[in-house]
């Protein structure tokens, strides 16, 4: 249909006008996704001494396991960066290699997270314990969930990247993806200063 | 301009300003207006302040603005002038981003320092040992107790005249406003937390309170009634509520968080912990040193006189409440 | 089993009240007369392809029109209801946890799901018109933020059939909205309703930045842009950085009543007080959000009606611009009671004066462009007129109750109740009565008829000043706001029956204008591109009246500020801007996904208010899965042959 009314030509230019309005936009998600994050960052501080009586984070916390996430998460951030290159460098299957890295690491980080989330429940530190447990899941929680859906959104790009190919569309998700990598990858190295470290010195 | 016009303008503003006089001196019956305390006192004058220095911007602004409707109409014989391409003038501009300017800088000035006034207790009556109220709304009445008469009252309390009143207040389950407007404005109750205000009535007589914060279903129902009397009487209504029966205990305490309303009551004696539980259970702290941490105003003596922040605390002393932290 | 239907049906829906009941029955049938009416006329497939499906910034911004003078009218019949218990003391017309639950809808519907999208009727019915565009950045997201707003709407308004409505206050503060509070199912459908269309608010302001700084014409920079598109702008970027935190309030508010979490509540080391502060910082701004747009409107009526360019026109930018920033620095003042330290209470005082400062200066601006002009009065003038006293006054309320020391004394009290509605109805609503007034013809093709339109503006007007400046002095005397009834013993009777005489005026106002546009839809006045008498200085008024889909035939080039004004003058001198060539036009295509994916979202949003997993699980699937398939689809557009622009600008009387 589009053919027979505009070249290929137009109705690039249109496509990546539209595209560009879309890394436009999803910049802005990222800002809002900023202030949500941090809400949430303050909330954490306010009632990070509010342990009613229970544990805090010195006793929770422990030092090998988030530092181990942190590495896995850091290094996905690093395997995104390079399917973008490779996307650059228009190699789609050294890309999707590379994409499938990321979100291996990524699951990965998410096992270490559940394992946690679990082994603390079994302590009997639960979300309803006190208000710092509340603000701690709440918060570790909600980076976690971004961290889930980031994975199925990657997994749907790789089958559009297999059916479609390097086109505009596709360069243009798999750019935003690796920006809302990297940016998960901030939020982290925040959560790892704020509430682990902290936590436990 | 016509002369009939002219009529017609001069008996509008008139009857304006009429208006607005009539308003004015009928308003100074409401309670806000009428204040019977220092603290309402001071501020009913900065409410009359703050009126006078937006009437200064609003008059002449609502004068302009009906001048310009009058006289830039679209009709045919209108000779007034027409510049459909002036758009901007620098003097103009500055002009009123100035003046509104100075009219905030005015008006915050006052603020500022009557804010600074007001979380201290009365100045004029700081010779004169105060009364401590602890105040708890609970759902859905009021609960006042004298920790150093050791009586307790529900829905009213009775207070000596020109004497400093310390309320520290709380509330058991929503949070709630505590209002005497003819006495002050008002200040939070809130769970596990007690904060501080001082009122002072400076004459006798009746005056109504209420909770001004929205608590539930029979919220509209927690009106109190404030009493002030000379301090003979209310040294005689202490000594009477002492020899009443009632205890406010535990037990009193748990039948009264029923939710619901309740008739005016007193209590001849109290359980002097009780207070600070209420407030440790949902949620407040212990102050490091000794007691309750209260937010809100200075206690008495505290930075109203300079000479004296050595000297012993009369609030502290008599009802065991400790300092406040001033910077959160 | 019967019996534990009849259970389930007497805990699920509301009874036990006449007024619920007869309003069971008024929905049930008019339900059915929709149905009918759709079915009889065979209109069904028409409502999915021409508005369910639809992509069309004008038929989301008049789909939004029409969802919110619904609501302006349910949140409006709340006001009556609570006007009518309040007019004489100790009346027994509502029970006390009816009228709270009746104020507590009132407040959330009039702010969220009323002044909202009506606010985003206008975007929508507008932007793209005013700075020569051809949709919105995201066609797709805006469809999807009407829906989710829809069905967030609908989630809160069926509470009060099914359930029973949240009573907790429209910002409904912890403890009292926690389970402990408030055990039902109200307070849970006011958080999802929120949370929904609050996705949706947020998604719009993102959409809209876009717009607006990507996709100007050709030649608009920014400071020749409309000053309506500018309040757009500012207001928008107010959202982005508003919006998240309000998602998170009452997201932690959720887990507190869901899952046991202690943010908020009495036990477990919560802190009611941070709530109070969290909906503040959105709530502060929000109002601003909602009265920016207002200020955007007034500047192109006054414009347009004084025949005069805007006076101050960087001033006016600049202003709306410190405005939407110092609105994130106030939000303290709706707790100086807190007991905060002298300190913070100063500064907030002072930011709070201060953003009186920018605001005066608009209302300076706008009484200069009329100074030396030629003011006609048709309706967006004449709404814009009752706005400016009404506005300065509230304006000036404000600044008292900005007051620290003095606000003791107002707060929670008709005082306030008297200036929030001084501003948001002389100020939110008549500036967007009046921006409806203004650009109906554009998106309809008819006028509304004045004759009708004065006897509302005149009704509106009166009423609003009978029934507020009454609760001025009541608040001086003591009257606290919510409490649903009083004794005689306090001497507020006059003052209240006045006030409740004052909103069935409004009441009637209202009726009127519903009139008129009944009236109207009939025998309005046909209007032109240019609709109001030609004096039109912007690019919606140099296209046709109503549109055709895809806007412009061919895109401006723009010069000047007012570009439209230029080019009509020029053409006086004999001027001719050069044609430009036709083009093949790129359209989005319509989807389905929106309205279905909104859907399952309000799936979701009962589920968890009911506690039904299953029913969340199939919901949550649902969002999952409708966001794949948008992500799979690649045929999302499609061209306008340059013949079908042609024929279609032919009918429309403009030759190429």
């Amino acid at each position: 249909m589009q053919q027979h009314i505009v070249s290929p030509e137009v109705h690039e230019h249109h496509t990546q006008e539209q595209e560009s309005l879309k890394t436009a936009g999803f910049w802005l998600f990222l800002v809002s996704d900023t202030l949500l994050f941090g809400t949430l960052f303050a909330t954490y501080v306010v009632l990070v001494g509010h342990t009613n009586g229970g544990p805090s984070g010195k006793e929770l916390f422990e030092i090998p396991g988030f530092v181990a996430s942190t590495f896995l998460l850091l290094t996905s951030s690093f395997t995104s960066g390079l399917a973008v290159l490779q996307m650059q460098a228009k190699k789609l299957s050294g890309m999707i290699f590379w994409l499938i890295m990321t979100l291996l690491l990524g699951a990965a980080f998410l096992y270490l997270e559940v394992t946690e989330f679990v082994n603390l429940v079994h302590e009997g530190a639960n979300i309803g314990t006190s208000a710092f447990l509340s603000a701690f899941f709440t918060l570790v929680g909600t980076h976690g969930i971004h961290v889930t859906v980031g994975i199925f959104w990657c997994i749907g790009l790789i089958f559009q990247l297999r059916k479609h190919g390097i086109t505009t569309v596709t360069k243009r998700k798999i750019s935003n993806f690796s920006l809302y990598w990297h940016f998960l990858d901030v939020i982290w190295i925040f959560l790892f200063s704020v509430v682990y470290l902290m936590g436990v010195m | 301009m016509k002369n009939s016009h002219k009529w017609l303008w001069g008996l509008g503003i008139a009857l304006a300003i009429a208006a607005v006089a009539i308003v004015v001196v009928w308003s100074g019956s409401l309670m806000v207006l009428d204040p019977k305390g220092p603290v309402a006192e001071i501020q009913k004058n900065l409410i009359w302040i703050s009126v006078i220095l937006c009437a200064v911007i609003i008059v002449p602004v609502l004068g302009i603005f009906a001048f310009i409707i009058v006289r830039y109409r679209d009709k045919p014989d209108n000779k007034a002038p027409y510049e459909p391409n002036w758009s901007h003038s620098t003097k103009l501009e500055a002009i009123w981003w100035g003046i509104p300017i100075v009219i905030v800088v005015l008006l915050g000035y006052f603020t500022v320092r009557d804010t600074y006034k007001l979380v201290k207790p009365p100045a004029e009556t700081a010779h004169v040992a105060p009364v401590t109220i602890q105040v708890t709304s609970m759902d859905w009445k009021w609960l006042f107790q004298y920790p150093d008469q050791d009586i307790a009252t529900i829905n009213y309390i009775n207070i000596p005249e020109n004497t400093p009143i310390q309320f520290v207040l709380t509330s058991s389950a929503a949070m709630n406003s505590f209002w005497i407007p003819q006495l002050g404005g008002q200040t939070y109750a809130m769970p596990g937390m007690a904060m501080r205000m001082w009122l002072q009535a400076d004459e006798t007589g009746e005056y109504f309170g209420s909770g001004a914060n929205f608590t539930g279903t029979d919220f509209a129902k927690m009106n109190f009634t404030v009493k002030s009397m000379s301090q003979d009487d209310f040294n005689d209504w202490v000594s009477k509520s002492q020899q009443e029966t009632a205890k406010l205990d535990n037990a009193a305490y748990n039948k009264l968080s029923v939710k619901g309303t309740a008739d005016i009551q007193t209590f001849g004696s109290m359980d002097p912990n009780l207070f600070n539980s209420i407030v440790i259970k949902n949620g407040g702290h212990h102050h490091p040193a000794n007691g309750l941490d209260i937010r809100g105003a200075y206690p008495v003596k505290d930075g109203s006189n300079e000479s004296s922040g050595s000297e012993p605390d009369a609030a502290n002393q008599t009802s065991g409440l400790s300092q406040p932290e001033m910077n959160h | 089993m019967l019996d534990s239907i009849k259970d389930f049906a007497a805990d699920f829906f509301v009874t036990g009240d006449p007024l619920i009941y007869g309003a069971d029955v008024s929905i049930a049938l008019v339900s059915i007369a929709i149905v009918f009416v759709l079915t009889y006329f065979k209109k069904w497939k028409w409502l999915w392809r021409e508005w369910l499906t639809t992509v069309d910034h004008k038929k989301i911004g008049i789909m939004y029109l029409i969802a919110s003078l619904l609501m302006l009218f349910r949140g409006g019949v709340d006001a009556l209801l609570m006007r009518t218990q309040l007019a004489l003391p100790n009346v027994e017309f509502l029970q006390a946890d009816h009228y709270n639950a009746i104020f507590t809808t009132h407040g959330t519907i009039m702010i969220l799901f009323m002044a909202m999208p009506m606010m985003f009727a206008l975007f929508n019915m507008v932007v793209p018109l005013q700075i020569g565009a051809r949709d919105v950045a995201f066609p797709f997201l805006n469809a999807l933020s009407f829906w989710l707003f829809l069905m967030g709407a609908m989630l809160l308004n069926v509470s009060f059939v099914i359930g029973g409505s949240p009573d907790a206050g429209w910002l409904s503060y912890p403890p009292l909205s926690e389970l402990s509070g408030s055990p039902g199912v109200g307070q849970d459908f006011y958080i999802w309703g929120i949370q929904i269309s609050g996705i949706g608010s947020l998604a719009t302001g993102i959409n809209f930045i876009v717009t607006i700084l990507k996709m100007r014409a050709p030649g608009m920079k920014l400071m020749k842009m409309p000053l309506f598109s500018w309040s757009v702008l500012s207001a928008c970027i107010t959202i982005l950085f508003a919006f998240p935190i309000l998602t998170i309030t009452l997201a932690l508010l959720f887990l507190d009543r869901y899952f046991g979490a202690h943010f908020f509540t009495l036990d477990g080391g919560g802190m009611s007080m941070m709530y109070v502060n969290l909906i503040w910082m959105w709530g502060h701004p929000e109002v601003y959000i909602v009265v920016l747009p207002a200020f955007g409107i007034f500047s192109e009526i006054v414009a347009t009606f004084s025949k005069k360019t805007i006076f101050g026109y960087k001033s006016m930018v600049f202003a709306m611009m410190v405005i939407s920033v110092l609105s994130f620095f106030t939000w303290v003042h709706h707790f100086f009671t807190m007991g905060s330290s002298a300190d913070v209470n100063s500064f907030f005082a002072i930011t709070t004066m201060a953003i009186a400062i920018p605001t005066g200066v608009k209302v300076f601006n706008w009484l200069f462009t009329m100074f030396r002009g030629r003011i006609s009065f048709q309706s967006p003038m004449l709404w814009t007129m009752g706005f400016i006293p009404c506005f300065l006054v509230g304006g000036a309320t404000g600044v008292m109750l900005a007051v620290a020391p003095a606000d003791f004394q107002y707060h929670n009290s008709y005082f306030l109740i008297a200036h929030f509605h001084q501003v948001l109805i002389g100020g939110v609503v008549f500036g967007y009565l009046a921006g409806i007034y203004y650009w109906w013809p554009k998106l309809f093709g008819f006028k509304l008829d004045e004759k009708r339109g004065r006897w509302a503006f005149w009704t509106w007007n009166i009423g609003f000043y009978v029934c507020f400046f009454p609760q001025y002095f009541l608040g001086l005397d003591g009257m606290t706001r919510r409490v649903y009834t009083y004794g005689w013993d306090r001497g507020w009777a006059a003052l209240n029956f006045t006030s409740t005489i004052g909103a069935f005026m409004m009441g009637i106002g209202f009726l009127f204008q519903v009139w008129q546009i009944a009236y109207s839809v009939r025998k309005g006045e046909r209007a032109t591109g240019d609709a109001w008498g030609g004096n039109g200085r912007t690019l919606e008024w140099s296209i046709p009246s109503p549109p055709p889909v895809y806007n412009f035939a061919v895109v401006p080039q723009v010069k000047h500020a007012d570009d439209w004004f230029h080019v009509k003058e020029d053409k006086a001198k004999g001027i001719e801007r050069p044609k430009q060539q036709l083009e093949p036009i790129h359209m989005p295509k319509n989807s389905a996904i929106p309205f279905v994916m909104a859907s399952f979202f309000f799936l979701v949003g009962f589920g968890f208010t009911f506690h039904w997993t299953w029913m969340i699980i199939v919901g949550a699937l649902g969002v999952f899965g409708s966001l794949f398939a948008r992500s799979f689809s690649y045929d999302v557009d499609y061209y306008i042959p340059v013949d079908e622009v042609i024929e279609t600008e032919r009918k429309l009387g403009r030759s190429y």
